[in-house]
């Protein structure tokens, strides 16, 4: 568990800290990279939307292992759950810009979707929990 | 994440390099802007060669250069793009709406 302050700063130590986790877990460096820039996005929706960049708030990031089975085979992969205490978020806004419009704004979730296999936004009494899964490649697992 | 600019005769160069991430965006977003706005250089160019690793807001950022500079019809272009910034922009598919080269050279020859 890594916990945090909303205040920018921090995330570039979050960063690494998760491009290492992803490294030991043995995702290949690409992926290594997307789930890096995915946590990095989802914690500026953090500080942006939720907290509306106050930077003294609570961030709490919880690492698990996953794991599913896919056709007949065992997946391993990496829960990350990113919890924060802003108002409610209300799910629907959960969607990316449609790329072919040119604008700065609206790529955060693109990259959060494109980089990982599972996002799921639930409330839970006075928090907001982003869950996000990536699963590695079958038999490629050091878990 | 550090910004540093150049200028010879119309062209203005921007060197970007470190981190860009939502700490210091603004910042780059700013400096970009208030150059293109003042310099009215003809030609803008961002080295993006140092940079380790670029989110959205710092996208976001080079895309508001990029119109801002079509608002004052000068050229807004990006050269020695590093892994991670091609990365980003591919996935943006923003990639094919800048003006983009390999060096400094092939930019200033263009």
């Amino acid at each position: 568990m890594l916990a945090l302050y909303s205040n920018p700063k921090w995330l570039s130590v979050a960063r690494a800290a998760v491009e290492r986790l992803a490294e030991v877990l043995g995702f290949p460096v690409e992926q290594c990279r997307s789930i890096t820039r995915a946590v990095d996005e989802a914690l500026t929706n953090i500080v942006r939307h939720s907290y509306s960049n106050r930077l003294d708030q609570p961030i709490a990031m919880h690492f698990r292992r996953a794991q599913r089975r896919r056709d007949g085979q065992v997946q391993k992969g990496l829960e990350i759950l990113l919890c924060d205490r802003g108002p409610p978020v209300d799910p629907s806004k959960f969607q990316g810009r449609p790329l072919e419009e040119i604008r700065a704004g609206g790529l955060g979730l693109h990259f959060i979707q494109q980089a990982m296999d599972t996002l799921e936004f639930t409330r839970k009494g006075p928090m907001n929990r982003l869950r996000l899964v990536k699963y590695l490649a079958q038999g490629s697992s050091v878990l | 994440m550090n910004i540093s600019t150049r200028r010879n005769d119309k062209t203005t160069i921007f060197d970007l390099s470190g981190d860009i991430d939502f700490a210091n965006s603004p910042h780059v977003r700013d400096s970009v802007l208030l150059e293109i706005r003042e310099s009215r250089a003809s030609r803008v160019m961002v080295n993006l060669s140092q940079v380790r690793y670029i989110d959205s807001s710092g996208v976001a950022s080079l895309v508001e250069g990029l119109k801002a500079s079509r608002d004052l019809g000068s050229r807004f272009i990006l050269f020695g793009l590093s892994m991670a910034a091609r990365e980003v922009l591919q996935l943006s598919r923003l990639i094919k709406v800048f003006e983009v080269y390999d060096t400094e050279e092939q930019a200033m020859a263009s």
